[in-house]
């Protein structure tokens, strides 16, 4: 039959891969990519599946205010975490709060991604004074912890824009914050891989037949450096959503009304003294599993895409 | 060889103990920083309370409140609107000029600049005459029944020192750039030695102060600690000595753990929401000419949508007071009967908008200072959904508390339409709220946080009138009616009296707790 001898599915070739079967062998993985899943998948159905509307302030009923969780004395079936200060229900705030945190994770490192493998494919491909020029600055900006950056960043933006449009730009702001803090990694990396290509014969030859410069990065020298960008990306992430919750813990990140993990982690902290712990530790953990699973994937993914250790 | 051990034991044992016994610091924090050393503008609470430690006035006020003489030894009214102060001699500011008329003289000048807000301790007072180096006569438009009352909080500048640095007249905004918002140099029982503003404030005792210390300490720290657990955990580990106000939730925390105390009590400062009744077009309505806070059913509205009573058991954890009036209880005027509030009814405040016109609600934008009152933000947050729930579009602007004073205050024009604001009467009596809060053009400086700009013909006739009037049961007629007139009007709504929380470790040997929340150093002694 005619499929027998048509070649495979792409589906079928990626279950047979040596990634799919690395990622089988490691149950640790199985157990973080399904944690992940759930998470994201919680997250993008927040609004939907959230017992209540934490956004709503109409819904809000400032006397349910501090219910403990439901097995604790004094709980309301209701609400099944418990209640934070403003009589919002923890659990929904930790669903729509993980959406937050993710968006800004997902979106500042598909901007740190972006801004770095360009700015590597430019750096590894032309070389000389644009290289140097781009390296140094990346040089420069390493001499920084990415938070501080961030936090410049964050700090410059609020001064520059008006107050009354904080909260509407204050997303894009630590997304952009964030993501600048972070592209040198990519860059470097795909500099790097750009160097060992460029020398290659199909370059060379892509050369020859008279491409445009900018062609021969995007379509022949990207698609070869992006493996060790996803292994970066992958850990990028888990480093995002970290730092967001960061900025947004020390208030300087996505306004109050949208409370990300860290800004329901804050508001948490202070009831924490007086025995209201379920409204920082619930985020919190959240949090921990979140960054630690998305971290035990990106591990994964350095060890399967690295030949080496093969 | 033994002695000689025991010998050097013995003296640095001695030295251990002797380090201890002579430095006495007293480390102390709250929320927010100092917003300026200029005792001529930035009329706060905490800000004034610091200054009363550097700087004096003719007269101050003892923790319980009650007037004693300071730079003034007596005084003796020559007329009936003229009265003459003896100056105490021999008193010198911090740095070594002497203390005479002249400075009494300029102070008054200075705190009657064009920008300040606090000529209201000096309004009604038309002269201040140099009579010789050490006796100056006050001279009153009218009689004045609380002109005592007012001067504890005229403090007096060298005028040398203010000529030499160049600091003639406050500059207006929380921490603006002056050389007497950096530094100070009064005649009071402390100097200081350090500001680092937000961070630090260092205090030494004023080893030429005039007056007999009561208190023992050698040096005083001051740092604000805007997070609140941070606060109490700073407490606990003993990293400060006493700090204010303890989170309400921590209070049974605290009271349980050994070491610490919490020392309660009732605050005269009452906490209320202003309006803008001013502006023909409402900030947030740009375009649509229309101010809706200048009809009373609006204000009315607003007024009743609160449940003051779950912010109180809530927000507040029990410790405040509800009231109807802008004045504690405590506060010369104060009225049982006027103190009833409007009931709390959602259903009568979405008629009153539908009548108003409003049936949909409007957009309206509430300013809020996040490190100034107990649970300020808090407050506010439990308004929206509230307001919310009649229909009103609110948006939450909650920021610290010097830009906060410097939006709603005559800095940025008032550009407020709904704030917050908590005033307690620097005089203790109610003619200090009407005037700064609930009238425009009572006097000279009136109306200075009237943010809102509320005004109402009778009731600033009837503050001009208590001003001068010196019997004091028509005068307590006069303020009652005033007060019910602002109450008919919703000028304000007031929602509560805070208590006092100061959490204290047992380093402190004894710090009195004066009902205006002012730490007044003089006063504390270390163990």
């Amino acid at each position: 039959m005619a499929d027998v001898t048509a070649p495979p599915g792409a589906l079928r070739r990626f279950v047979d891969s040596d990634v799919f079967y690395s990622f089988r062998q490691s149950k640790v993985t199985v157990v973080a990519a399904i944690v992940t899943a759930i998470i994201v998948i919680g997250a993008f159905l927040g609004p939907w599946i959230a017992p209540h509307d934490t956004y709503d302030v109409r819904s809000l009923n400032l006397l349910d205010a501090f219910t403990p969780p439901v097995w604790s004395e004094g709980g309301n079936p209701s609400y099944l975490l418990g209640t934070d200060d403003q009589g919002r229900d923890v659990f929904s705030t930790i669903l729509l709060g993980a959406r937050v945190s993710l968006l800004v994770g997902f979106a500042a490192t598909l901007f740190a991604m972006i801004l770095g493998v360009l700015l590597g494919l430019i750096s590894g491909y032309v070389g000389g004074t644009t290289d140097a020029v781009i390296m140094r600055i990346a040089d420069i900006k390493l001499s920084f912890p990415a938070i501080l950056i961030a936090l410049l960043i964050d700090g410059v933006a609020r001064g520059i824009i008006p107050r009354d449009m904080h909260d509407d730009l204050a997303l894009y702001v630590v997304i952009f914050a964030i993501g600048i803090s972070n592209w040198v990694a990519y860059a470097r990396t795909v500099r790097g891989s750009t160097l060992v290509e460029k020398n290659k014969e199909y370059v060379q030859a892509a050369r020859i037949i008279g491409l445009h410069p900018f062609t021969i990065m995007i379509r022949h020298v990207l698609p070869n450096v992006l493996g060790p960008v996803l292994v970066i990306g992958t850990l990028g992430l888990a480093g995002a959503i970290l730092a967001e919750a960061t900025l947004s813990f020390l208030g300087v990140g996505v306004p109050p009304t949208r409370p990300s993990l860290g800004t329901l982690i804050r508001v948490g902290n202070n009831f924490l003294f007086s025995g209201e712990w379920w409204m920082t530790i619930f985020p919190g953990v959240m949090l921990v599993i979140l960054v630690l699973a998305v971290n035990l994937l990106g591990d994964w993914l350095r060890d399967a895409l690295n030949p080496k250790l093969r | 060889m033994k002695t000689r051990i025991a010998f050097v034991a013995a003296t640095a044992l001695a030295m251990a103990l002797a380090v201890p016994v002579a430095a006495k610091t007293f480390k102390y924090s709250t929320t927010g920083d100092v917003i300026g050393m200029d005792p001529h503008i930035n009329n706060e609470g905490p800000t004034n309370a610091m200054k009363d430690n550097l700087y004096e006035g003719l007269v101050s006020r003892h923790w319980d409140l009650t007037v004693r003489p300071a730079l003034a030894t007596e005084w003796t009214q020559v007329n009936p609107t003229t009265t003459r102060f003896k100056l105490r001699a021999g008193v010198t500011f911090h740095d070594g000029t002497p203390f005479t008329a002249d400075d009494v003289v300029f102070s008054f000048d200075r705190i009657r600049g064009d920008q300040s807000d606090m000529k209201t301790y000096v309004t009604g007072v038309r002269e201040v005459r140099k009579i010789d180096d050490l006796t100056v006569e006050l001279v009153t438009e009218a009689p004045d029944p609380v002109l005592i009352q007012n001067l504890s909080l005229f403090h007096i500048m060298s005028k040398a020192w203010a000529q030499k640095h160049n600091t003639l007249l406050p500059l207006r905004g929380a921490n603006a750039e002056s050389f007497a918002n950096r530094n100070a140099n009064g005649t009071g029982p402390f100097k200081m030695v350090e500001r680092v503003p937000d961070t630090r404030t260092v205090l030494v005792p004023n080893e030429k102060w005039w007056g007999k210390p009561e208190h023992n300490l050698t040096r005083v720290e001051f740092k604000p600690i805007a997070n609140a657990a941070t606060r109490v955990a700073a407490l606990l580990t003993g990293e400060i000595d006493m700090m204010f106000p303890v989170p309400l939730q921590d209070v049974p925390r605290l009271e349980r753990t050994a070491g610490v105390k919490v020392l309660q009590g009732p605050e005269l400062r009452t906490i209320f929401l202003g309006m803008d009744q001013f502006r023909d077009e409402l900030l947030d309505m740009p375009g649509t000419g229309k101010n809706p806070f200048k009809d009373v059913r609006v204000r009315r509205a607003f007024y009743q949508a609160i449940d003051i009573n779950a912010i109180q058991r809530v927000v507040m954890r029990g410790a405040s007071t509800p009231t109807g009036l802008m004045i504690a209880p405590g506060i010369n005027g104060f009225s049982k009967e006027l103190n009833q509030r409007y009931p709390f009814d959602p259903e009568a405040s979405k008629k009153l908008l539908a009548e108003a016109g409003y049936p949909q609600g409007f957009p309206v934008t509430l300013d809020c200072p996040n490190d100034r009152y107990v649970n300020d933000e808090a407050i506010c947050q439990a308004i929206v959904p509230m307001l919310t729930r009649v229909g009103i579009n609110i948006k939450l602007n909650a920021q610290t508390k010097g830009l906060h004073f410097d939006k709603i205050g005559l800095k940025d024009g008032r550009r407020t339409s709904f704030y917050m604001l908590g005033w307690t009467p620097g005089t203790y009596d109610a003619h200090n709220m009407l005037f700064n809060i609930i009238t425009l053009s009572s006097g000279p400086g009136s109306g200075a946080w009237n943010s809102g700009r509320y005004t109402n013909p009778k009731v600033e006739e009837l503050t001009r009138s208590i001003a001068r009037e010196i019997d004091p049961e028509k005068r307590t007629a006069m303020i009652h009616e005033a007060m019910k007139l602002h109450k008919e009007d919703f000028g304000h709504i007031p929602l509560h009296q805070q208590a006092l929380a100061w959490g204290v470790r047992d380093s402190v040997a004894g710090i009195p707790q004066a009902a205006n929340d002012a730490v007044m150093l003089k006063y504390v002694r270390m163990k």
